[in-house]
């Protein structure tokens, strides 16, 4: 079997009938993280031995039938996850020793699941950015065309998954960076509504919105990690108490009568030929099945990016002035007095892009800016989330491309303090209000820089805030009519 | 638009040392954004109540009991400087 094509129900069923052991599958897939590793840099650290031992945990669970959906299932997790014993980086130097004491929610979550940790993956650091360019551990490369990069944050992530070196991983979305990677991958990727997944134990960048989801092969999928993943913890004040569903054994229903909006205003200007084409026969394959489509218009959108240039970075300043270099992190060894500690292990152990996003939002925190900065940007947010809001009044879903082009050479990014605002502009409102998202692969398309190169295109289900059982019902019902998601980079 | 002395200012606010070329780097790059985002102003926000979070939810409070985890050397390997169970830190007057 080719295991590292295979959907987690596949896995899932091929263990209950015992033709393979989780050991075995998770050797298969370490094997394979070690063979194309070197050539994505999709992994920071690799967790063999804990591993084997999960795996060899899960075969018991299984021998003794009291298994669950990702019992001896591998994972990887997004460096941003504090495990249990586990360097957790957030692809920094400053957490380059970094040893948690205890596992995010989230992991403890697939641990008592029994899914196996497989290793954590490299991110934009501290998960700025939207091209895994901006790692301390270097860059990722996209596995369908090594020179380009893989998006970010979550681009470890959406490459692993892409490449076949795990079937799902855990992915984190503060504006886009679950959805973005996942469309410039051609994977599924789900962006939970803000608060359905705890936030606690996973390094924060900017809690308004910060995120917890995952990717892999299908929505179907999505829908088995997000049951396992989601609900109310009494560590995260933010995360709701609304019951989690079991969504995927409900994925299947008409989309006869549902009423699917298409905002004109994500068919942005300077969007690639290709991607606009391929989004719009996606939608086209979509209205086969029998839904009302109607073409909306949400006129608040261009601002969402500029909205999110104040709010993440003000956010951003006040959770990582926690890297005081005394509980943990990176400690200089050239400090006199506690303010040169404090200044020159941050100026040592932060990056290019931490330190812009520090120093933005405690410009736009400071006294006399506040008003015209802050403050303003959280009132344009209101505007732009009762748009939102409205909207599900007259439609029960969005449909609309992921990304404005199809992915980037690697070195795109550089030295542009905008870059991840313009990149996930598609991204950043739904992320702004807290909606349910999915992102699917909907084609394969060439990019504008004229290179011969076939590289994935993908389309955004938006769904109300709680939405997530239609969400991925809609992202299903498109995946039974296409096979998108069945596509591999060659060489994988 | 932002001086190289407003970036060294919030360089201190944030405590991240800069250096000369730094300074120079960082006021073209927080000018950029501060430009990118100038459009904010035009929107009519009369009236408008900031924003802050989308939850619905406010004031969710618990008790604030210790529980034994047992990993309080675990916490003390992350710490650069101790002493005994005890952090180190520099001169702070």
């Amino acid at each position: 079997m080719d295991f590292h094509l295979a959907t987690i129900k596949e896995l899932r069923q091929g263990l209950d009938s015992k033709r393979f052991s989780s050991a075995e599958l998770t050797k298969y897939y370490l094997d394979r993280i070690k063979k194309f590793n070197k050539d994505l840099n999709a992994f920071i650290t690799l967790t063999e031995d804990l591993a084997l031992e999960q795996a060899r945990a899960a075969d018991k669970r299984i021998a003794a039938g009291s298994q669950e959906m990702l019992t001896g299932i591998p994972y990887a997790a997004k460096d941003l996850f504090c495990t249990r014993g586990v360097r957790t980086t957030a692809a920094s130097k400053i957490l380059e020793n970094f040893v948690p004491p205890y596992d995010s929610t989230v992991v403890a979550r697939l641990r008592a699941a029994g899914a196996v940790l497989v290793g954590k993956t490299n991110l934009d650091q501290f998960a700025h950015g939207s091209s895994t360019e901006t790692s301390y551990y270097g860059p990722v490369h996209n596995p369908w065309d090594l020179e380009r990069n893989p998006g970010g944050s979550s681009g470890g992530s959406a490459a692993a998954v892409s490449a076949g070196l795990v079937p799902f991983a855990l992915a984190t979305e503060t504006g886009g960076s679950i959805r973005q990677p996942a469309s410039l991958c051609g994977i599924s990727g789900w962006k939970p509504t803000y608060g359905r997944v705890s936030r606690y134990g996973v390094i924060a960048m900017s809690s308004s919105m910060d995120t917890m989801g995952t990717v892999a092969r299908s929505a179907e999928d999505l829908a088995i990690t997000a049951e396992a993943i989601s609900g109310f913890d009494p560590k995260d004040g933010t995360s709701g108490k609304l019951p989690v569903k079991a969504w995927s054994k409900n994925l299947t229903r008409s989309m006869k009568g549902l009423r699917i909006g298409v905002p004109q205003e994500y068919f942005v200007p300077g969007i690639e030929k290709d991607v606009k084409e391929k989004v719009s026969m996606a939608i086209e394959e979509i209205r086969k099945l029998g839904p009302k489509i109607i073409e909306v218009s949400l006129p608040m959108t261009s601002y969402g990016s500029m909205v999110y240039a104040i709010v993440t970075p003000s956010e951003i300043s006040s959770n990582l002035s926690r890297y005081d270099s005394i509980r943990f992190g990176h400690t200089t060894d050239k400090a006199n007095d506690l303010y040169e500690l404090y200044a020159k292990s941050r100026a040592e152990g932060f990056g290019d892009e931490a330190k812009r996003r520090i120093m933005t939002g405690a410009y736009a925190l400071s006294a006399g800016y506040r008003d015209a900065y802050y403050t303003k940007a959280q009132k344009v947010r209101r505007l732009l989330v009762n748009e939102f809001h409205e909207m599900f009044k007259k439609v029960d879903i969005l449909l609309c491309p992921s990304t404005p082009n199809v992915a980037l050479k690697i070195g795109k990014a550089a030295d542009d303090p905008l870059f991840g605002y313009i990149a996930d502009q598609l991204n950043i409102p739904a992320s702004l209000a807290g909606l349910a998202a999915m992102g699917v692969p909907c084609g394969l398309g060439k990019p504008d820089d004229g290179a011969a190169v076939s590289l994935p295109i993908g389309m955004q289900i938006l769904g109300p805030q709680w939405g997530e059982e239609l969400v991925f019902q809609v992202g299903y019902a498109y995946q039974q009519i296409t096979d998108w998601h069945k596509q591999k980079p060659v060489g994988f | 638009m932002i001086t190289q002395e407003e970036v060294a200012y919030i360089a201190k606010l944030a405590r991240i040392e800069l250096k000369q070329e730094e300074l120079e780097k960082y006021r073209i790059d927080l000018n950029k954004i501060l430009g990118y985002i100038e459009i904010l102003k035009t929107v009519d926000t009369t009236g408008v109540e900031p924003l802050a979070q989308v939850t619905g939810l406010e004031n969710i409070f618990r008790s604030d009991e210790a529980e034994e985890q047992g990993i309080a050397d675990d916490i003390l390997q992350n710490i650069s400087e101790t002493s005994g169970r005890f952090i180190r830190v520099k001169k702070v007057l």
